[in-house]
């Protein structure tokens, strides 16, 4: 016979459990005993079957799977003996729920036994349904369970009502079939089904509309007067917590009152009373009794309005935030913030508290104090408030900081008074807790920067000694690095001192030196170093004494492994080398950032990009490091002088090109750049030239030939490949082209030259069109003769083809008085492998004879 | 409402648990585990509330026992809080000074859980007064 056997008793048992050392060791008895357990199932064996279930229970309880145990359950439970049951049903209830389908077996069970005659087991019975049921078992034994609402042990009625919320949880249609016998329950002495009763009542009226009209009409005023009752009831010391009678129906009842009252002002009109004496007559020194006080405010606040109970209620939470149990202010805070819908004022006379609470050692109570301190702020009360928080985010907890950050963050940006303040709360929080600020936060606080000129010295002046003493965070370097980028000699000159501020003497190289210790910086990352390299970029036109020096360092990135710094470096190197004449343009002070635009921009999601110009007419290049998480920087921002109307999306590339003219204004921008090596630019992007129209379209080809681009951006950016702009910049060596009107790159040609007649052609190609070529010739007479009759022909290779247009007249005055041009159309189908060549044909008459020129032209320029 | 109710030691084993929502067995493994984590690093000083997935666990410790509560977010935790310690006391009249052996082996004769069902049933109370529940459970052993 096996040693485990059945024989084993449920105590002994534990206690080899107990013993065992390692959980090897315990998952072996475990085993024997299950083993055990299920050969005597299989035997169907009487005896042992309540210690065999008893021992399941406890091993279901140390976590090992028990399913084997289930049908034992209900095979206890059909056992006509109370201990046979007891334990069947326990098993049950542990060992199943709702979802299993064996629960359907028990049904009829368990509807025999809600009719024994033995009350313990129809208490059994009920006990096991109201915590297990399904929505099936529900709905066929709901009618017993009614029946047993009414029956004559207080004990069964009690636990009948706490079966019926889970029945009509489960199934809410039976809903109408309780409320009757609700009603008459809530008329009961007897705490205990008072007490279950009441719980009925409030989950009925959650449930069903109709259950809830029944009851707030009839039975609100009996429910104030057992309160009242109970309120003032004497001593009873079977009931009593902490010299309170019974606490918990206290709660309940209150709790249903504010059910019933919610949104009808009669039934609150009749509680306010009971509600004002429990609110003033609850000793409040035990934790009993602050229950009921919670419990009495949240009614007061749920329930239709009473101004004077409200300012009590305001009150009472008061008093619980001064209390030094935690759990009794965690509990307030959290009221408070309900309350701040209902009566903003009230709350805000306790504002000093709940500041207190932000600094409180508890993590949740700092949670709960910090938002509804975000809740209170308005615009009277925003400057000391963040005051405070931003001093105690010196002091914070590294896990509470970045809470705290944001926070104080949207409080200084939707409330700052003025631009002043709001830099310099920025300044302390970034110098505090840089790290934890999000990017869209110092992208703001950037365009804020930019709007408010006339702190642009304080400001670069005030970061430049920020950055000195801490170099920690790194938004904060980022921010600086711009500031000093583009205000540097602000910076130098002190120009614009508050009186506010001490004066503080920076010469050039010191602020080289601060950028410079940026870049080097380890922990400085790649948005970091590439915002550096451009302000020292805008430092080298700047402060020209230190260019030498800031090239030398730009150079340092030359073989740099990030892509990004490394094209920076070389460009910028290239730049400071070659094209002195263009740098000082490219690094102009920004433009202004339109605040309105990046509003509207951050809250469509969209990258913070481009300046938009406000109003100045903008030579040409202009610097635009782009303050974002993408590393790309606009080296051509070709803002026109029309503000760019606030839009998004598409309309960006338009607006930055400022192509989005009327042409009149677009020839006037375009004409007005006085340098000659601008004007190629334009032309070389070809906006000058051809229609508004096809610009829109053409454009962006050219253009956003970047790399590494975010998609949106991408259509944005104007960054021109290297290769690309180094030709750009390198055609401004050579002669300008002679008309202004010249496509790119194509020098006009002398087609042909004989004694007494020149032939000049003029190249353009529409741009998206590359294989066609606008000739326009033009003739001059070198002779002293006037030619007349004067007819061009031209022949062409098999892969042209051509198309003459008529001349613009057939006499030529002599030596040189006028010229005849003519257009002509040549398409090239072989463009970029063969270049065109073109025999002509010349004829005239001079003075009455004819002539005949032909030549063959073959010095077109290559590419056309 | 109740969820589910769990007496778990120090170490984290489960010394008592009764669920009010049906939940499988994996899952209750699973929440045991982490409402013991949540509560057992909690410092004396803090409130007895935690937020516990999107429901609150009221808890409050007892010598090793850490006896636990997970209610629905609306309810009131005070009231809660008020509950546990008259089931404390009500165990302590039972086993005079209950500790947690005496609950580890009188479990067989599951009178934790009955004590526990005629004072708590489907997630609400049932019976406010110890002593009423106490004479009931005089009556029941009687059966025995």
């Amino acid at each position: 016979m096996n040693p485990f056997s059945s024989g084993t008793r449920l105590r002994d048992m534990i206690r080899a459990i107990r013993a065992c050392k390692t959980a090897a060791e315990e998952r072996a008895v475990v085993r024997k005993e299950c083993a055990a357990i299920r050969a005597a199932i299989n035997e169907n064996d009487q005896d042992y079957r309540h210690r065999n279930l008893a021992k399941l229970m406890f091993i279901h309880m140390l976590g090992y799977p028990t399913h084997f145990g289930q049908m034992e359950c209900l095979k206890l439970i059909a056992s006509p003996g109370f201990p046979e049951k007891r334990i069947g049903y326990l098993g049950l209830m542990l060992l199943l729920d709702e979802r299993q389908e064996v629960l359907m077996l028990v049904t009829n069970s368990v509807k025999q036994d809600l009719n024994h005659t033995n009350q313990y087991i129809v208490g059994l019975a009920l006990c096991a349904l109201g915590n297990i049921c399904s929505a099936e078992m529900a709905r066929d034994l709901a009618p017993e369970v009614e029946r047993l609402l009414q029956f004559r042990d207080p004990n069964i009625r009690k636990k009948a009502a706490l079966c019926s919320i889970r029945i009509i949880k489960k199934v809410p249609d039976l809903a109408e079939n309780f409320i009757n016998p609700v009603a008459a329950l809530l008329k009961e002495k007897h705490h205990g089904v008072l007490i279950t009763g009441v719980q009925l009542c409030t989950d009925l009226c959650k449930v069903s509309p109709e259950a809830l009209e029944y009851f707030r009409k009839k039975c609100t005023d009996g429910l104030v007067r057992t309160l009242r009752d109970l309120v003032n009831s004497p001593y009873a010391p079977e009931y009593d917590i902490a010299g309170i009678t019974d606490p918990f129906l206290h709660i309940r009842l209150l709790k249903l009152l504010r059910v019933l009252g919610r949104g009808d002002a009669d039934a609150s009109d009749s509680m306010n009373d009971i509600l004002a004496q429990v609110a003033t007559k609850t000793e409040s020194n035990k934790n009993a009794g602050n229950a009921i006080l919670y419990e009495c405010v949240e009614t007061i606040m749920s329930i239709e309005d009473n101004g004077g109970l409200r300012v009590l209620a305001i009150n009472i939470l008061g008093r619980f935030l001064s209390n030094r149990d935690n759990n009794i202010r965690y509990v307030a805070l959290n009221m408070l913030m309900r309350a701040i819908t209902v009566d903003a004022q009230a709350v805000q006379r306790h504002r000093a508290t709940i500041l207190e609470c932000v600094k409180d050692s508890d993590a949740s109570i700092r949670k709960r104090a910090l938002e509804l301190v975000y809740l209170l702020v308005n615009e009277s009360n925003v400057k000391p408030l963040t005051k405070e928080l931003v001093d105690y985010l010196e002091v914070s907890d590294q896990d509470f900081k970045g809470d705290l950050t944001a926070k104080v963050c949207s409080i200084i940006e939707k409330f700052s008074p003025e631009k002043s303040w709001y830099i310099d709360q920025m300044l302390k929080v970034l110098t505090e807790a840089g790290n934890f600020v999000k990017d869209e936060v110092w992208h703001a606080l950037v365009v804020v920067i930019s709007n408010a000129s006339d702190l642009h010295g304080y400001t670069v002046r005030a970061l430049f000694r920020a950055l000195q003493t801490t170099a920690e965070q790194e938004s904060l370097v980022r921010v600086a690095v711009w500031c000093i980028g583009e205000y540097g000699d602000l910076l130098v000159s002190n120009a614009g001192m508050l009186n506010v501020e001490d004066p503080i003497t920076v010469t050039e190289s010191d602020a080289v030196d601060i950028v410079e210790s940026a870049i080097k910086r380890h922990a400085s990352d790649l948005t970091t170093k590439s915002m550096a390299l451009i302000a020292l970029l805008k430092l080298s036109s700047r402060f020209p004494s230190c260019s030498r020096r800031i090239k030398d360092i730009v150079v340092q990135h030359k073989g740099s492994l990030v892509l990004e710094l490394q094209q920076r470096s070389l460009e910028f190197n290239s730049i400071i080398e070659k094209h002195q004449n263009i740098r000082s343009a490219l690094v102009e002070r920004m433009p202004v950032l339109d605040e309105a635009t990046f509003g509207g921009r951050r809250a469509s999601s969209l990258p913070n990009t481009v300046s938009t110009s406000s109003g100045t007419a903008v030579k040409l290049p202009n610097g635009v490091a782009k303050p974002s998480a993408a590393p790309l920087v606009d080296l051509l921002d070709l803002s026109d002088d029309v503000p760019a109307p606030s839009s998004s999306g598409g309309d960006f590339l338009q607006d930055l090109l400022g192509v989005n003219l009327p042409p009149a204004t677009q020839s006037e921008g375009t004409n007005q750049t006085p340098k000659a090596g601008t004007d190629v630019l334009l032309d070389l992007l070809s906006i000058g030239s051809t229609p508004a129209q096809d610009n829109n379209l053409s454009t962006p080809d050219i253009l956003s030939s970047g790399q590494d681009n975010k998609p949106i951006i991408a259509s944005l950016d104007v960054l021109a490949a290297p290769s690309n702009m180094m030709d750009l910049l390198d055609g401004l060596g050579p002669a300008p082209p002679k008309p202004a009107e010249n496509g790119p790159a194509y020098p006009s040609i002398v087609a042909f030259e004989s004694s007494s007649l020149r032939l000049t052609f003029n190249f353009s190609k529409q741009p998206g069109n590359p294989q066609t070529t606008m000739i326009s010739g033009s003739f001059t007479n070198l002779s002293s003769n006037l030619f007349t009759d004067f007819v061009f022909q031209a022949a062409v290779p098999k892969f042209l083809q051509l198309h003459l247009d008529p001349a613009s007249g057939n006499s030529l005055p002599a030596s040189g008085n006028g010229t005849i041009t003519q257009s002509l159309k040549v398409t090239n189908s072989q463009h970029g492998k063969k270049p065109l060549v073109m025999r002509l044909r010349i004829a005239y008459k001079v003075d009455g004879k004819d002539v005949l020129e032909e030549g063959q032209i073959n010095n077109f320029p290559r590419d056309l | 409402m109740i969820r589910f109710i769990l007496l778990q030691n120090r170490q984290g084993k489960t010394r008592l648990a009764k669920y009010y929502v049906p939940l499988e067995d994996s899952e209750k493994h699973k929440v045991e585990y982490e409402v013991h984590r949540l509560v057992v690093n909690r410092d004396p000083k803090f409130t007895n509330f935690v937020e516990f997935r999107t429901h609150k666990v009221i808890y409050r410790r007892y010598a090793g026992l850490f006896f636990s509560l997970c209610v629905d977010i609306t309810d009131n935790e005070l009231a809660y809080l008020e509950c546990i310690h008259l089931f404390v006391e009500i165990l302590d009249h039972f086993f005079s000074n209950v500790c947690e052996l005496d609950l580890v082996f009188n479990f067989h004769k599951v009178l934790v859980y009955l004590i526990l069902d005629e004072f708590i049933l489907a997630g609400e109370l049932q019976e406010t007064s110890k002593r009423a529940i106490i004479e009931r459970m005089g009556e029941l052993e009687k059966l025995e």
